[in-house]
């Protein structure tokens, strides 16, 4: 072996270069003027709308709903406790909705007739529904019916309605695991449920964990919708904001952007969470 | 051989895939530390045989009993039986969320209930005897096939079976690999395991088989010791098998 050269020259004809005009489009300067441009038009667009609606802005309005210093110190704003009982809602939601839909999944999987039967008419109901008159069911007809208050019909409605979706996870996550790893735990004498245990699930979770951020993404999103019964959550803070203040823009777009933070929060965790499961296989 | 008593024992065992006749009345016993290679071309049946003995599959009549359990849907010793039963697969089936130590470890932990530290010990053990002691801490993915197939042997042994099964264990691998995967096993062979192997390395049978048997059509066509089937056996079939795998 002789030494490697410091610079390699390849010895080869260099290959023929794309036509400029490609290359001027390829090219990530363009992209970003291309944004930019897109972006600012929008912009500019809305606030003439709004100037030719003689809309009156008043951002400066805005800070006080997520905190206040006063001389009586530091105190939360309405915003602040709605994101925590949105987040409250959600994540309670999201424990229940994880639990029923494992055990849906497994029922399925089960391949007992009745139970699996039990899971599909449970899934099917639930699936068909849609997720407004679901809320209005557990709230106006079970609420009375089990004695619930408003916020224990939310969650229950929001963990029943994700449970369906979070089972058909579960079950796609379990089935994607090798049909092999079922056997080879079976022939070391385990049972089903050890299996399930310590071989099947953990393998599961990471064809689980994308579309279960989504899932997570999802129901703080549609937790919005309990807003209707006057759960005192982000978007029923901001309604009731706006009816004191009538500042609709500035609110719609400051509780939206609430809702975004929260959610690439969640998102970009669950990633980095995602990449190591990805590094331990 | 001394005549040992029988460990597995099939009765006149028939075996369907809905309208497909898996196996067709089967009836052979293997002996307590017997050696025996099934061989067949592929859709013959080994495979549905092996994978009875451990209930893996389930036959459909006839009477299979192995270390004295009686086999069948719904058994209630069938866990046990499972335990005295290990399995070696032609995809190695690791699990690839454990270590290989820990591959190891949790069949003795979870179900033969040892503690960690014998669990752990066991587990060194037989990964010294399969040659890769070094490997413990590293994932199945790190490993190369013949090491990967030299873990799930490990993994059988450390169950403390009484009989162990290999379902083609050397198929999937390349060439270079399949020796040290041959070697572990002539070594098993060696100790007296009871070992019933599908295979087509007819070398290996040659050295370790006490009984060689050839399947064809879900049938046994021929059951001799090695120097009888590989020189004379008494049906066609089997001799034309045998001309096409051993011809080159």
């Amino acid at each position: 072996m002789t030494a490697a050269p410091d610079i390699f020259a390849p010895r080869g004809k260099p290959l023929p270069q794309p036509a400029r005009v490609t290359q001027v489009i390829d090219s990530v300067t363009f992209s970003v003027a291309l944004y930019a441009v897109i972006i600012g038009v929008i912009l500019y667009v809305s606030y003439t709308g709004a100037q030719a609606m003689g809309y009156n802005w008043q951002w400066y309005r805005i800070p006080q709903y997520f905190y206040t210093v006063t001389e009586d110190g530091f105190q939360w704003g309405e915003i602040a406790f709605g994101l925590v009982k949105t987040l409250q809602l959600s994540a309670t939601a999201f424990a229940l909705a994880t639990l029923l839909g494992l055990l849906v999944a497994l029922m399925r999987l089960s391949g007992l007739l009745i139970v699996g039967a039990v899971s599909v008419g449970f899934l099917e109901l639930i699936r068909n529904i849609p997720l407004l008159v679901l809320l209005y069911l557990f709230y106006y007809v079970l609420g009375p019916v089990f004695g619930f208050d408003r916020y224990t019909a939310s969650v229950l409605c929001l963990a029943v309605f994700h449970s369906v979706l979070i089972s058909e996870i579960f079950r796609a996550g379990i089935e994607a695991v090798a049909k092999g790893q079922w056997e080879a735990a079976t022939s070391i004498g385990m049972t089903r449920g050890q299996a399930y245990r310590y071989i099947i699930l953990p393998q599961s979770i990471r064809f689980m964990l994308p579309p279960m951020t989504g899932e997570v993404v999802h129901m703080v999103k549609s937790s919005a919708i309990v807003s209707v019964i006057a759960v005192a959550e982000l978007t029923t803070i901001g309604r009731n904001i706006i009816s004191d203040t009538y500042m609709s823009f500035e609110i719609w777009f400051t509780i939206a952007a609430v809702y975004m933070v929260v959610t690439l929060i969640l998102s970009v965790g669950v990633s980095m969470v995602e990449k190591r499961y990805a590094v331990s296989q | 051989m001394t005549a040992a008593a029988p460990i597995i024992a099939f009765e006149n065992v028939d075996k369907f895939y809905g309208d497909f006749h898996a196996l067709k009345d089967i009836s052979i016993q293997v002996r307590e530390g017997e050696r025996m290679v099934i061989c067949g071309p592929s859709g013959s049946g080994k495979s549905t045989l092996i994978r009875c003995i451990n209930g893996l599959e389930f036959h459909n009549s006839g009477t299979l009993t192995v270390d004295g359990i009686e086999v069948y849907d719904g058994a209630r010793d069938i866990l046990r039986l499972r335990q005295e039963v290990g399995m070696v697969f032609q995809q190695f089936n690791l699990f690839p969320h454990l270590t290989v130590l820990e591959n190891l470890m949790i069949g003795p932990m979870k179900v033969r209930k040892l503690s960690k530290a014998e669990a752990e010990e066991t587990a060194r053990k037989y990964l010294g005897r399969v040659h890769i002691p070094e490997q413990a801490d590293k994932y199945p993915s790190a490993l190369s096939g013949g090491q990967q197939q030299r873990v799930a042997i490990a993994r059988s042994l450390c169950m403390n079976s009484k009989i162990l099964l290999f379902d083609e264990p050397t198929s999937a691998l390349d060439p270079e690999m399949i020796n040290e995967v041959l070697d572990v096993m002539v070594e098993l062979a060696d100790t007296g395991m009871t070992m019933v192997v599908v295979t087509h390395e007819m070398g290996f049978a040659r050295k370790v088989a006490d009984t060689m048997v050839f399947m064809d059509a879900g049938e046994i066509v021929e059951v001799a010791p090695p120097e009888t089937f590989f020189t004379n056996p008494s049906s066609e079939r089997c001799k034309a098998f045998l001309e096409q795998i051993l011809d080159h």
